[in-house]
């Protein structure tokens, strides 16, 4: 972490929880949880609101489409942290590691429902380019996604392009991958509020 | 989810225009990636388009300019969330194309 309030700045309630989550877990204090435990009256409270909506809110998405969604944008911005912890999220909630592997390495060929397929298309532009314009949004329509579920792929990816940079611009360190499946365990449980 | 949209303001407002210890303008610039000068507009700038080039350096040479730590945090929170913002408001305005062309 290159803020070093980010380290140690927290609130005594902070501290507390991060020592239960500590001797819980085994595991280091997540540092996508310090990010939003520092001063959550300015950033964290509501972007956790925000990623909780988009993530576990209702949708015609699952939860495991949602998950790939945001390790596909994690992914495409080359943002090592949050690939890392998404990829074991949705492999945990759609009981398939290879689908999400396959997924992020061979979208055209990945085995995934057409609707999806194109949208992680759109939603991959969008991170790397910035903009989609109106035929990019057309061919994800006449792929069987509803515009309800475009609006909702749009919300996981405006969370996760916030994310990924600040997950990258403060220098997140990345844990062993056991550390990404105990966190993606209580994410599944808990989600993000 | 249809409350997202409401959610995503009250996070931008929060940060562009509530209580601070980096000025509002600052913060304002920095969610647009535009008007800032020195250290901290590098450092706004990366954030905003290339995340992973951000190096200790460019944290360094802001706090060197006279930025302190929880000012740094505020501006990166805002040049993230604006630059996630652009995107968001791109695509949303191409879904809503699709109505008004067909």
């Amino acid at each position: 972490m290159r803020l070093a309030i980010l380290d140690t700045g927290h609130a005594f309630w902070s501290k507390l929880l991060f020592a239960f989550i500590r001797t819980v877990s085994r595991q280091p204090t997540p540092e996508a949880l310090k990010l939003v435990a520092y001063r959550p009256e300015f950033y964290g409270s509501r972007m956790k609101a925000v990623t909780h909506e988009a993530m576990r809110g209702t949708s015609a998405w699952s939860v495991g489409d949602r998950e790939l969604m945001a390790a596909f944008v994690s992914s495409a911005n080359e943002s090592e942290y949050c690939t890392k912890a998404h990829t074991a999220v949705s492999a945990r909630a759609y009981k398939d590691a290879g689908k999400v592997s396959a997924a992020l390495s061979d979208l055209d060929a990945a085995p995934l429902a057409e609707p999806l397929r194109a949208t992680l298309r759109m939603l991959r532009k969008l991170t790397r380019e910035n903009t989609v314009d109106v035929e990019d949004m057309r061919a994800v329509l006449a792929a069987g996604a509803s515009r309800e579920q475009v609006e909702d792929a749009l919300a996981v990816a405006f969370a996760f392009n916030a994310t990924n940079r600040l997950a990258d611009a403060l220098g997140f360190s990345v844990p062993g991958p056991k550390a990404f499946e105990v966190g993606a365990k209580f994410l599944l449980a808990r989600g993000y509020r | 989810m249809s409350s997202v949209r409401a959610l995503i303001d009250g996070l931008v407002a929060s940060i562009r225009e509530g209580d601070g210890q980096a000025p509002r303008e600052q913060r304002c610039a920095a969610f647009a990636n535009a008007g800032l000068t020195g250290p901290v507009r590098t450092l706004v700038d990366k954030v905003a388009s290339r995340a992973r080039d951000v190096h200790d350096e460019d944290i360094a040479a802001a706090r060197a300019s006279g930025s302190s730590e929880d000012q740094i945090f505020e501006l990166v929170v805002c040049a993230a969330v604006g630059q996630a913002m652009r995107q968001y408001a791109s695509a949303r305005a191409a879904l809503d194309a699709t109505t008004r062309s067909e």
